[in-house]
């Protein structure tokens, strides 16, 4: 299609306050899409946390933190979005939730991980040699130090999250993608401009998404352990795909 | 919200177990048609990331702002979600392979380029060094020392993308070239069809394996100085 005549549809459709307002509109597609998200990161932060923490306190299962990476990464979201539903878990938000949360864990997993693993083995030992108690180490020192990994980790999750679940919709779940969806239903030649729209709202909240996190990021991280240019996940980052 | 269906119908049917061969064998046409569909995706997207993909890593390399900007619009690219990718490219380009083809190579090239560039940073400045100061010119230090010692970043960027892509192929489904994403969503939608789900699932995740072996057993063949750490 003509290109000006799409971004002219696009705008068209945009500017349509019913677009926004509707009990599918913009917002409360915006709404859901952010629950859904924030449902599924919670669930992903309660299982990979504690985990991760518990792995990297007691100094093993790297081969599994990145097991676990390589395996999610393989699985098409597709394929969890359909299957889902069809087991015990049922139909509606739940499965959704499930499926997102699967793809949550490994980045979450890998920071908390390597955010304990990272602590210098000086600052434990002196820790130690203080008298502290492996909780207390554990309390006081390794999540202190932590905290960057965590919110890289939450960061790149969430991030993940809020644009994956774009793809909900084609099981008809809900979200943000469900614009795009209906656009694509209607064909190109009609829902043309929908289809762009949704694909700009859907862009811009993780664009818009992806910077409130780090300045909250920056904000969370302790001044002593700020550095320029330091991103707490970079670590765990370094083998970077895209969000499906 | 999709309709709330009872438990039992239509899931627990035994005409609608988890895996049955009479599905893949009376719609082997589809299935293999899906299959060529998903690895023609996949290669070429993979091989055009590689070829674009390299040479502006070591473009970047050279070339420090480059290498900001590169890194920066990767990092923003990475945020944005394949639909959302697909709305703005499909009503352009329209139904076809090359709408999820020009996708698929913008994501994995981000893949490659960011690996290939950490591998050709991680080139010791000594041994560059050392390597100049033995005579070697630009073309040579890169062609001899820092291109075989970048290799294992460049071949994991290479083995990621290709898993991804494999993945990420399936969202094409939205312009009609899914690949096994055509035959999951198509069973999803003929009454939740679970024989064919599973067919396009396992199609999948076979293909990423085999994509992943195919990788590793490249990197022995052109890295044969890692075999014996590796075994």
């Amino acid at each position: 299609m003509n290109l000006a005549e799409l971004w002219r549809q696009a705008m068209v459709w945009l500017n349509d306050p019913l677009n926004w307002t509707n009990p599918d509109g913009i917002f409360a597609r915006t709404q859901e899409h952010l629950a859904i998200s924030a449902a599924a990161v919670a669930l992903g932060c309660l299982v990979a946390w504690p985990l991760g923490v518990w792995l990297g306190h007691i100094g093993r299962g790297g081969p599994f933190v990145v097991a676990v990476g390589n395996l999610t990464r393989a699985m098409p979201t597709v394929a969890l979005l359909t299957i889902l539903p069809l087991t015990a878990v049922g139909f509606g938000y739940p499965p959704i939730v499930l499926a997102l949360a699967v793809f949550a864990v490994p980045p979450l997993l890998a920071n908390a991980y390597l955010g304990i693993r990272e602590v210098d083995p000086e600052v434990r030992d002196a820790a130690r040699g203080m008298g502290m108690s492996g909780r207390q180490v554990l309390a006081r020192v390794e999540l202190p130090l932590a905290v960057p990994y965590f919110a890289g980790g939450f960061r790149t999750a969430a991030v993940q999250v809020v644009a994956t679940a774009t793809l909900a919709a084609f099981v008809n779940g809900g979200g943000l993608g469900m614009i795009i969806s209906r656009g694509f239903g209607l064909g190109i030649a009609s829902g043309g401009g929908q289809i762009v729209a949704g694909g700009l709202v859907v862009i811009a909240l993780c664009l818009v998404l992806e910077g409130l996190l780090a300045i909250g990021e920056r904000f969370v991280t302790p001044r002593g352990l700020r550095r320029a240019g330091h991103r707490g996940g970079s670590a765990a980052d370094a083998p970077l795909a895209p969000a499906s | 919200m999709p309709p709330l269906v009872g438990w039992a119908a239509p899931l627990d049917d035994p005409r609608n177990p988890w895996f049955s061969w009479r599905y893949v064998r009376e719609n082997i046409d589809f299935l293999t048609t899906a299959l060529q569909q998903h690895v023609t995706l996949t290669v070429v997207a993979v091989a055009v990331a590689a070829a674009l993909g390299i040479p502006l890593a070591v473009l970047a390399h050279r070339v420090p702002w480059l290498a900001g900007g590169v890194l920066g619009v990767s990092g923003a690219l990475y945020t944005i979600p394949s639909l959302g990718l697909f709305a703005l490219l499909g009503p352009i380009l329209g139904h076809r392979a090359e709408t999820v083809l020009i996708g698929l190579v913008l994501y994995a090239l981000l893949v490659v380029v960011r690996n290939a560039l950490t591998g050709l940073r991680q080139v010791p400045a000594d041994v560059r060094e050392a390597a100049t100061g033995m005579g070697y010119g630009r073309l040579g230090l890169l062609w001899r020392i820092e291109l075989p010692l970048a290799l294992p970043g460049i071949l994991t960027g290479l083995r990621l993308a290709t898993v991804s892509t494999v993945a990420l192929v399936t969202v094409g489904y939205v312009v009609g070239f899914g690949g096994f994403g055509n035959v999951i969503l198509t069973g999803f939608n003929t009454n939740f069809y679970r024989p064919e789900i599973m067919a396009g699932t396992i199609g999948c995740l076979g293909l990423a394996l085999v994509f992943d072996l195919v990788w590793l057993g490249v990197g022995r063949l052109v890295m044969p100085w890692t075999r014996r750490r590796a075994a």
